[in-house]
C-alpha cells in the first residue's frame, strides 16, 4: 500500500512553492494514500514493451522561420505587473543563488 | 601551507568535464518571434510567450535546429532521427515559466569529438576531447539587484526583471568526463574551449564573445589518486568568462582540491564561482542536495525528427575545419610555428586571413595586425576585433605604402585615424593633409635650407662623419612635418654632402 | 435566431440586449456569468449591425451572441481561470478562439464560470461561488464548464465556449440538457487557453441545438501557427453533417466497458431507447470492447496533475496576478510560497501535490511513465474498436446533476464523473453529448455520449444530428422547454 507521510508532502510543497499548513500537509498525506492505491492500477498494465505516449497526434517537425514578429508594447508587457520600477518587473529580493 | 601546482600533478591525476553554453545568433528567440538584437531598452523584446502569460504557447525556431545540427555534424556527433523538448522544472525569477524548455534524455546530437593540440614537454600533442551531447534551451531574463553595496545578489533589497533576453536560443555542448590529460589539463581545458569557438565561429551560428556572455563555460574538475580507479568528487565553476580564465580556474581547483585532500578532508560537490581578481573559486549553491527537476518530454511542442536528407544538406554547408584551415594557411605563408601561435593566441588569424584576401602580402598583413593595432587594442583594453579598423583598411593602407604614397611612419597615422573614428583611409589622409612628400625638388629644397641653418653638421658629413647625418635628416623630416620618405631623404642629403 | 438577423428582422444590438437582460434576470440566481461585459457586448453588436447596413457579406452566426468560459484569454477583459491567484488580471493578447469569434463577428457577452483551472466536475471549486443547474438551483451544473452550460440551459446565450480535459464540455452538457463537443485534439487553437493538461486539454463549441453547436465549430476550428500541436488539416464538414443527420448504413458502436452497468438506471434507460432510435433511422448497432478503458481514470488523474504542477508554476506573484506578503524584508520566495498558498485552491494545490509526486525522480517510471503507457493501450483500443464501428457511444456519465456540496468532500467519488469522456482526451479522439431525455427517477437531464475518430468530427455531428431529430419527433418539443422557468420569459 502506497502512502505518503506529512514529511514527504512538505517536500513536495517546498518544490511546488506552496506555503502549506500543518493540517494541510497532515490531511493531504491521508488523502493520497487513498488516491495513490488507485492510480497505481495503472502499473498493473504498463509493462516493459508498451511505449509511452506524450502526444495523442503523430505531429512531428513542426516549426516557424526565422522571422522577427512585432513584441508587445512594454506597457502591456507590464500591464500585470504587481510592481514595477524603471519599465521593469519589481521583486522582493531573492535569496537563491544565480 | 598551500602546495605547488607540481606537487599537485605528482600525486594526483585530474578528470575534467566541461559543459559550454553558445546563444546562437538567430534574428528571433527560440520559442517565439521577439527580436535577439542586444542592448534593447527593458522589457520591448517580449510577448506573452517568451513573459510567460497565461495561455502561451511555444513554437520552434528552425533556424536554431539548423544551427544546432550543423554543430553537431562541425563536433562529429551523430544527429538522433528523433529527438524531443523536455521541460526542466525549477523556481526562479528570471525563468518566466519556472520551467526551462530544455532537452533531457533525447537530445538532437550525440557522441561527438573534438581533437585540441597543445604544448607539451615532449613537443605538440593531441588529446581527443569526446562530446557526448549537443542539445538545445533557452536563456532566461536578466535581474538587476538593487539596494546592496555591490550590485550583486547578497544583501540586495529588491529586483528588476527584464525579460529582454528570456528565450535566447541557447545550445548546451557537454563532453564527455576528460581523463588522461595529467598536468596539461589546465592547458587541455582552454584549448577545447578556443577550439569550440573557433568551429563556432566558422560556422557563423553564434558571435562567441566569451566577455559578452554569448559563449559561457562551466569547468567540472576532480581529482584522484594517480592509478586509481574510482573518480573523485567534483566540484563545477561558473562564471569563466575568458580562455585565460579557463585555464586559471582548472588549474586552482586542481589545487584547492589537493590540499582539501592531503589534509585528510573531503571534496564537497558544489557549484563554485570563479573569482578574476584573485584566480581562485569562491563556494554558491551545494549541489549534495540536488534539486529535482522532474524533466517530462514538453507537451506543447512535437518531436524533432531530421531526415537524412535535411541533415546532409547541412553538412554540405559546413566550412573547412579550423585546425586543417589553420594548416593551410600557414604552408600558403610560410609562416613558423611560433608566429602562428602568436596569431592564434590574439585571435587575429581570421581578420589576417581577410587581408591577406584582398591582397596585402602576409608578412606585412601579420605585422600590422599583431604590431601597432593589437598596441592599441591593449591600451584601450579592447578586443581587436571592436576597433574600428577592418581588414580592408588595413589591406588598403599597405597598398598605399607599397605604392609609396605612404612611409611606415605615415601609415601608423592613418591607422590611428581610422581606429579614432576618423573614418576610411582616404578621408584620414585628406582630413589631416597625410602625403608623403615625394617630389625631389621639394626635398632638394628642405635639404639645401637645413644645411644652411646647420652648416657646422652639414660641414661634419662632408668632412666624413656620416653619423652625424642623422640630425640633420631629423630636421628635415621636420621641415616636411614628417611626410618625407626618411629614406629618400638620406639619400639625397649624402648626395648633396658628397657623400655617396 | 441567425437567420433573423441575417433578414435584417432584429438587430444584433436588439438581440444582445435582450440577452444582458436576461442575465440580469436569472443570474444572481445561476451564477452563470464572473463578468458580464455590457459596453463591449453592445459595442460589438453595433458594429456587426453597422457592417450589415453596409452590405457587407456575413458568417452566418455574425451577431449572435455567446458566452466565453473564463479560461480563454480576451483581451482587456478580466479573465481568472476561475482562481483568486488571477482575480482582476486583463490579458495583453486575444486567444486564437477569440480572435476567430471576432472575425466571425460573435459578439461575446461575457466569461462564464468555472471550476478553478479547470479542475473539477462539478463547478464547486470555482474562486467565487458554485454556478447553480438551471433545472435544479440546489444543484451542481456539472463542471469544469458550468458556467457555460448553465447560461445555455437558462437562455443567457444561445452559443458558449468551452474547454475539456477529461469532459469538461460534455458531462455539463449532459447534466443541464444541452450540447457541447470536444473536437479532435489539435483542431482547435489552444494559443490563449490557460493551460491545465496541455497534452489533453481541448477548446469547444456549445450550444443547445446540435446544428447551432456545428456552426461554431466551424467558425473557431482550424490550424493555428502559434499552436504546435494543432492539425493542419481543412476543418472536418460539420455543419454539412449536422444538416443531413444522415446515419443510414453506418456502424454504431457500444463500448462494452461504458455501456451503463452501475451506472443511475434512469441513465441507463435514456441510453437504451437512443440506441433504438438510431437504429430506427438505419444505424446499425454493434458491441464493442475496449479492455484496456478501467485504467483510464487512474492514468487520467496521473497525466494531468502532473502536466498542470508545470503549467501553474508560472503563477508565482512576479510579474501577474495576486501578490501576497510583499512586506519589508520578505524575499521572492516567500512571497510566492504565500500567495500560492492563498490564491490557489484546496482541489487545485492537491493536483500540482500529485502531480509533483509522479514527476519526481525514483517515481517517474511508476507514476507518469506508467500512466503515458497506459494512454498508448487506450488509443489502441480505440483504433481496433474504430476497425468495427463508425462511432463509439456511451452514456456521457453515471449519473445526473448531484446536490451542491454532495461530493465535495469525496475527491474520489467526483473523479468518477468523468469515466466515461476521460478515454476519449486520451486518444485525443472527438467526443460530443446531446440530451437524451430526463431519468425517471429525478426529471433532471441525461446525456448520450458520441465518440468520433481523429479528424472524423463530422461523424459524430451526423449521430447526433439524427438522434437529436429522432427525440425531437418523440417529445413534441425541445428538451429545455421543460426546465423551471426563471426570472421571466425566455
Amino acid at each position: 500500500m502506497s502512502s505518503l507521510s506529512r514529511d514527504d508532502v512538505a517536500k513536495l510543497a517546498g518544490l511546488a512553492r506552496i506555503e502549506m499548513s500543518e493540517d494541510e500537509m497532515v490531511n493531504l498525506a491521508n488523502e493520497f494514500t487513498v488516491i495513490l492505491d488507485a492510480v497505481a492500477r495503472v502499473q498493473e498494465v504498463a509493462t516493459a514493451d508498451v511505449k509511452p505516449t506524450s502526444h495523442p497526434l503523430p505531429l512531428k517537425n513542426i516549426f516557424r522561420s526565422d522571422v522577427v514578429a512585432p513584441s508587445l508594447s512594454p506597457e502591456d508587457a507590464l500591464s500585470g505587473a504587481p510592481a514595477q520600477e524603471e519599465q521593469r518587473f519589481r521583486v522582493p529580493q531573492i535569496l537563491g543563488e544565480e | 601551507m598551500s602546495i605547488s601546482y607540481d606537487d599537485v600533478v605528482a600525486k594526483y591525476e585530474p578528470v575534467l568535464g566541461l559543459e559550454v553554453h553558445v546563444e546562437l545568433n538567430t534574428n528571433s528567440k527560440m520559442f517565439c518571434g521577439c527580436a535577439t538584437t542586444f542592448g534593447a531598452p527593458p522589457n520591448t523584446q517580449t510577448c506573452p510567450v517568451c513573459l510567460a502569460l497565461p495561455g502561451a504557447l511555444p513554437t520552434v525556431n528552425e533556424k536554431a535546429i539548423e544551427s544546432t545540427i550543423k554543430i553537431g555534424l562541425a563536433l562529429n556527433c551523430s544527429i538522433a532521427p528523433f529527438s524531443r523538448f523536455a521541460r526542466k522544472n525549477y523556481f526562479y525569477p528570471d525563468m518566466p515559466k519556472n520551467f526551462q524548455i530544455s532537452q533531457y534524455d533525447e537530445p538532437i546530437c550525440v557522441d561527438g569529438y573534438v581533437d585540441v593540440e597543445i604544448e607539451t614537454d615532449e613537443g605538440p600533442k593531441v588529446f581527443r576531447v569526446e562530446v557526448e551531447r549537443v542539445h538545445m534551451e533557452e536563456d532566461t531574463g536578466k535581474s538587476l539587484h538593487v539596494g546592496g553595496a555591490t550590485g550583486r545578489i547578497h544583501g540586495a533589497e529588491y529586483s528588476l526583471l527584464d525579460y529582454n533576453r528570456a528565450g535566447i536560443p541557447l545550445v548546451e555542448i557537454v563532453t564527455k568526463i576528460v581523463p588522461g590529460t595529467g598536468k596539461y589539463a589546465p592547458e587541455v581545458a582552454k584549448a577545447y574551449v578556443a577550439e569550440l569557438r573557433d568551429i563556432l565561429r566558422s560556422l557563423g551560428v553564434s558571435d562567441v564573445k566569451m566577455e559578452q556572455g554569448s559563449l559561457r563555460c562551466d569547468a567540472n574538475v576532480s581529482l584522484r589518486l594517480i592509478g586509481a580507479e574510482k573518480l573523485g568528487t567534483r566540484s563545477e565553476t561558473k562564471n569563466v568568462n575568458s580562455l585565460r580564465s579557463v585555464e586559471r580556474a582548472v588549474r586552482g581547483e586542481m589545487i584547492r582540491h589537493a590540499e582539501l585532500l592531503n589534509a585528510g578532508g573531503r571534496v564537497v560537490q558544489e557549484t563554485r564561482h570563479f573569482q578574476e581578481d584573485t584566480g581562485l573559486t569562491r563556494s554558491g549553491r551545494s549541489k549534495e542536495q540536488a534539486e529535482d527537476y522532474r524533466y517530462f518530454p514538453e507537451p506543447d511542442l512535437v518531436p524533432v525528427e531530421p531526415d537524412a536528407a535535411w541533415i546532409e544538406s547541412l553538412r554540405a554547408t559546413l566550412p573547412e575545419r579550423p585546425s586543417i584551415h589553420r594548416k593551410r594557411l600557414q604552408e600558403a605563408w610560410g609562416v613558423p610555428d611560433k608566429e602562428m601561435a602568436a596569431m592564434i593566441n590574439a585571435d587575429v588569424l581570421n581578420i589576417v586571413e581577410a587581408t591577406v584576401v584582398l591582397g596585402a602580402d602576409p608578412i606585412k598583413a601579420r605585422s600590422w595586425w599583431l604590431g601597432e593595432i593589437s598596441r592599441i587594442a591593449n591600451d584601450k583594453n579592447c578586443a581587436i576585433a571592436d576597433l574600428a579598423i577592418t581588414p580592408t583598411d588595413v589591406a588598403e593602407i599597405v597598398a598605399l605604402v607599397n605604392a609609396g604614397e605612404l612611409t611606415d611612419k605615415l601609415a601608423r597615422q592613418v591607422v590611428e585615424g581610422v581606429i579614432a573614428g576618423e573614418g576610411k583611409p582616404d578621408a584620414v589622409i585628406a582630413a589631416r593633409g597625410i602625403k608623403v612628400v615625394n617630389d625631389d625638388g621639394a626635398l632638394m629644397a628642405a635639404i639645401e635650407k637645413v644645411c644652411a641653418e646647420q652648416a657646422e653638421t652639414a660641414e661634419k658629413v662632408r668632412g666624413g662623419h656620416i653619423p652625424a647625418a642623422g640630425a640633420l635628416i631629423g630636421a628635415v623630416m621636420k621641415e616636411t612635418k614628417g611626410q618625407a620618405d626618411a629614406a629618400r631623404v638620406r639619400e639625397l642629403l649624402l648626395g648633396h654632402l658628397g657623400q655617396l | 435566431m441567425a437567420a433573423q438577423l441575417a433578414a435584417g428582422e432584429v438587430t444584433s444590438v436588439a438581440l444582445t440586449q435582450a440577452h444582458l437582460d436576461r442575465i440580469t434576470a436569472v443570474d444572481t440566481d445561476v451564477h452563470a456569468f464572473l463578468f458580464v461585459d455590457t459596453q463591449g457586448a453592445l459595442e460589438q453588436a453595433a458594429a456587426v449591425d453597422a457592417k450589415r447596413a453596409k452590405g457587407e457579406k456575413l458568417g452566418p452566426l455574425a451577431g449572435v451572441p455567446l458566452a466565453l468560459k473564463d479560461v480563454m484569454a480576451q483581451k482587456g477583459i478580466p479573465t481568472t481561470a476561475g482562481s483568486k491567484i488571477l482575480e482582476g488580471w486583463r490579458p495583453p493578447y486575444d486567444s486564437t478562439v477569440v480572435t476567430n469569434l471576432k472575425k466571425n463577428d460573435i459578439v461575446i457577452l461575457g466569461k462564464t464560470n468555472m471550476d478553478e483551472f479547470a479542475m473539477g466536475s462539478s463547478t464547486e471549486n470555482s474562486a467565487y461561488g458554485p454556478t447553480h443547474n438551471p433545472w435544479d438551483l440546489t444543484r451542481i451544473p456539472g463542471g469544469s464548464g458550468g458556467g457555460s452550460s448553465a447560461a445555455l440551459a437558462a437562455f443567457e446565450a444561445p452559443l458558449a465556449i468551452g474547454t475539456d480535459t477529461g469532459g469538461s464540455i460534455r458531462q455539463p452538457a449532459a447534466v443541464t440538457g444541452t450540447v457541447g463537443v470536444k473536437p479532435t485534439y489539435g483542431g482547435v487553437s489552444r494559443f490563449g487557453l490557460i493551460a491545465f493538461s496541455s497534452s489533453l486539454d481541448q477548446a469547444g463549441p456549445c450550444a443547445r441545438t446540435v446544428l447551432d453547436t456545428a456552426l461554431l465549430h466551424e467558425a473557431i476550428a482550424g490550424h493555428d501557427p502559434k499552436d504546435s500541436t494543432s492539425i493542419n488539416a481543412p476543418v472536418p464538414q460539420v455543419v454539412q453533417a449536422a444538416r443531413a443527420g444522415d446515419v443510414k448504413g453506418m456502424k454504431i458502436g457500444v463500448v462494452k466497458e461504458l455501456n451503463g452497468d452501475g451506472y443511475q438506471p434512469g441513465v441507463r434507460a435514456r441510453f437504451e431507447e437512443s440506441l433504438e432510435l438510431l437504429a430506427k433511422a438505419g444505424a446499425e448497432i454493434v458491441e464493442v470492447s475496449a479492455p484496456n478503458f478501467e485504467y483510464a481514470l487512474a492514468a487520467y488523474y496521473l497525466i494531468a496533475p502532473s502536466e498542470c504542477s508545470s503549467n501553474l508554476a508560472r503563477f508565482d506573484a512576479m510579474r501577474y496576478g495576486l501578490r501576497v506578503g510583499d512586506v519589508d524584508g520578505a524575499s521572492a520566495e516567500s512571497v510566492m510560497n504565500l500567495t500560492r498558498e492563498v490564491g490557489f485552491g484546496k482541489e487545485v494545490k492537491r493536483r500540482i501535490i500529485l502531480g509533483t509526486y509522479a514527476l519526481s525522480s525514483g517515481y517517474y517510471d511508476a507514476y507518469y511513465g506508467s500512466a503515458q503507457k497506459v494512454r498508448t493501450l487506450i488509443t489502441q483500443d480505440f483504433t481496433n474498436a474504430f476497425l468495427k464501428a463508425d462511432v463509439l457511444v456511451s452514456p456521457t456519465c453515471p449519473t445526473t446533476a448531484f446536490k451542491i456540496g454532495e461530493k465535495a468532500n469525496d475527491p474520489l467519488a467526483m473523479y468518477l464523473n468523468d469515466i466515461a469522456t476521460i478515454p476519449v482526451n486520451m486518444a485525443g479522439i472527438g467526443g460530443m453529448s446531446l440530451p437524451s431525455g430526463l431519468a425517471d427517477e429525478d426529471g433532471l437531464p441525461v446525456g448520450f455520449q458520441i465518440m468520433s475518430p481523429v479528424m472524423k468530427d463530422e461523424r459524430m455531428y451526423s449521430v447526433g444530428a439524427a438522434l437529436e431529430a429522432a427525440l425531437l419527433s418523440k417529445w413534441g418539443a425541445p428538451l429545455l422547454d421543460l426546465a423551471p422557468v426563471m426570472g421571466g420569459a425566455k
